[in-house]
């Protein structure tokens, strides 16, 4: 090779490293060190004024699978996931479909699904916290004109995570439908026609061929959704700050409390920990499993 | 050409927003032809293609296919196949898969399905393909699915947009004598939407040429060529198209406005002996011929045809003659005129 050839492959490669680097210092800085240090922490024991923090290995995961707790948030987290990812997704494609196709008044419709994703979630939970408020809520008064009586839909362990589901999906739906729009409109027409021409109906059109057409986009929702059923709690905030007796508490709001209300570190530390393995395991499976089953324009 | 033709468009017209699509078309397409629709891109070719196959619905006029009024019958009920410009293959399906949608949908056994498919792709040379997703094909291949996909259900009427529109020269010239066999092998009806002329003029039996949404000429591609029925016809049809000479320029021709002339037909004279004095504009050579293009005040387009290699410098005079029974006539509104009292100049310079 020619001194030319390989002063110009260094060149290349000075180049290709200084692009990289502004995003590997970002993510270094605030998510792998971050992360590393979560994990150094959760291995040591909570430091007191007379005691310091000391080595105790898997100790505090320990004391984790033992809280009963931490159990149910899990099982809470669980239900919320596996309500919210499907259930959001399901009404976004709906109301892609429909927004995408010929309607009157389509910027409308369009603006009108989009809304709740524009509006910040305290705000929205504000708003549903006046919905589900008992005799004075949307809920109740509507209620109350068939002369159903009274629910405080947060106040009582049965119904209060549902009544957070609903924000959420009411809250994502709208999010998604735009990726979903966008990825219609990435759809030729022709290829409806296409269809039309060979005498497919439009549940047959949409199945064999708009479907498995978005499955990109439904394989990027589905990741999303299931990272923010992680990670969106703002509205339990307002809403019902995990209660009633822990019915409507999640994982990351347990963390929460766990570090800045119980000022114990090292089990939000651990818990941390469980839930990016988790998240890693998913994101593991996204990219090896399911990208090769997907097709990709 | 008889009213009961095997397609049958009467008096069809279809209006976007009060804006012209296509207006007043009537065509009869008989059994088994191959037809071309011809024109320059917006004049309703497309249009008209798209009523035929039912993705458009006519405001007016009656549509019929093999005698079924189907006016307002919906694209799968009218035993039609298509071919689209961008070929609308499913690009998440294999090639097979691709062939046989139409089957699937219909219904039918899988058995007769492999059978027709395997026909199909035989046909269009796509054996051992059965597997790839279209974005593993070139684009001729892309084409052949798509043709595979027209003609696997065995419609008597394929309709085509343009099918190879998206290909190189070369290749167009290879697929374009591949559909013909295919249509004539197979018996059926085509209706071949284009733009280029060349394609039109060697693969139908009729052509019908428009132009702003109205049908200007149809026939077979020797009557648009030999006896064109207006200039836009005249200037449309032939490479190069015909030349259109003032008949003030030329005594003894009153009865006509404009007389058309085809590069074929002029010669160049000697000094003197010539009909009409010009100067030439550019020389395009093609190997056996050149094209020598010509401008004179009174004409469009003239061009004469000279044997091999001419490099004959821009803004050269030059005399050229022709002789009246190579002449064509056109009326003050650019109409044909069959016959013309001629006086004879009798060969005298123009």
């Amino acid at each position: 090779m020619s001194a030319q050839a390989a002063l110009e492959r260094r060149r290349q490669a000075i180049y290709g490293w200084l692009l990289l680097s502004p995003a590997a210092v970002l993510l270094t800085t605030f998510a792998f060190y971050p992360s590393i240090a979560t994990l150094w922490s959760s291995l040591f024991s909570r430091g007191t004024r007379r005691k310091p923090p000391e080595f105790v290995g898997l100790e505090n995961y320990r004391d984790l699978m033992a809280d009963p707790t931490f159990w149910l948030v899990v099982k809470n987290n669980l239900i919320y996931a596996a309500v919210t990812i499907p259930v959001s997704i399901t009404i976004a494609l709906a109301m892609a479909l429909w927004a995408n196709s010929k309607i009157p008044a389509r910027g409308l419709v369009r603006t009108a699904y989009f809304t709740p994703t524009v509006l910040p979630m305290i705000a929205a939970a504000n708003l549903w916290l006046f919905f589900y408020t008992p005799g004075l809520g949307v809920l109740d008064q509507i209620g109350a004109l068939f002369g159903l009586p009274s629910v405080n839909w947060l106040g009582q362990p049965e119904t209060a995570l549902w009544a957070v589901i609903i924000v959420t999906v009411w809250k994502e739906a709208g999010f998604f439908m735009i990726f979903y729009l966008a990825a219609l409109q990435t759809i030729p027409e022709d290829l409806r026609e296409a269809a039309d021409i060979e005498g497919a109906s439009r549940w047959t059109y949409t199945r064999r061929i708009v479907l498995p057409l978005l499955m990109p986009t439904t394989l990027f929702i589905v990741v999303n959704a299931l990272i923010n059923s992680v990670k969106l709690i703002d509205h339990l905030f307002i809403l019902t700050k995990g209660g009633p007796s822990d019915a409507s508490k999640l994982i990351l709001y347990y963390i929460w409390e766990m570090a800045f209300a119980f000022f114990d570190a090292p089990h939000a530390a651990a818990m941390t920990i469980l839930v990016l393995g988790v998240l890693a395991v998913v994101a593991g499976i996204k990219f090896s499993y399911l990208d090769k089953r997907t097709h990709y324009q | 050409m008889t009213a009961d033709g095997f397609v049958v468009l009467e008096n069809v017209a279809k209006r976007w927003n009060g804006q012209l699509g296509v207006e007043g078309v009537s065509l009869a397409v008989p059994r088994g032809a191959f037809v071309a629709l011809l024109g320059p891109s917006g004049c309703g070719k497309s249009t008209t293609l798209r009523l035929l196959s039912g993705l458009e619905v006519p405001d007016e006029g009656r549509i019929s296919i093999d005698g079924r009024d189907v006016t307002a019958a919906p694209p799968s009920a009218r035993n039609l196949s298509m071919v689209f410009q961008s070929y609308a293959l499913f690009p998440h399906l294999s090639v097979a898969e691709n062939v046989v949608f139409g089957l699937k949908v219909r219904g039918i056994g899988r058995a007769e399905r492999r059978e027709k498919l395997h026909r199909a792709l035989e046909i269009t040379g796509l054996a051992g393909l059965e597997d790839r997703k279209p974005g593993e094909l070139s684009g001729g291949q892309r084409q052949r699915v798509a043709l595979a996909r027209a003609i696997v259900a065995g419609q008597p009427l394929c309709l085509m947009d343009e099918p190879l529109s998206n290909l190189d020269a070369k290749l167009r010239h290879s697929v374009r004598k591949d559909i013909k066999k295919l249509q004539r092998d197979l018996g059926i009806t085509v209706v071949y939407v284009t733009h280029d002329q060349t394609e039109a003029m060697s693969m139908a039996d009729m052509v019908v040429l428009m132009k702003a949404g109205h049908i200007q000429q149809a026939g077979t591609p020797e009557e648009l060529y030999y006896r064109p029925a207006n200039t836009f016809v005249a200037e449309f049809v032939g490479s190069p198209p015909m030349a259109l000479i003032d008949a003030a320029v030329l005594p003894g021709f009153e009865g006509a406005a404009r007389i058309g002339i085809r590069a074929e037909n002029v010669a160049v004279a000697g000094p003197g002996d010539g009909r009409l004095a010009c100067r030439v504009s550019e020389c395009e050579f093609l190997g056996s011929e050149t094209f020598v293009g010509l401008s004179h005040e009174g004409a469009t387009g003239l061009t004469v045809s000279m044997p091999g290699l001419r490099n004959i410098p821009a803004g050269e005079r030059i005399e050229i003659t022709f002789s009246d029974e190579h002449l064509h006539f056109f009326d003050g509104a650019g109409r044909r005129i069959e016959a013309i009292g001629v006086e004879r100049p009798g060969g005298s310079a123009g």
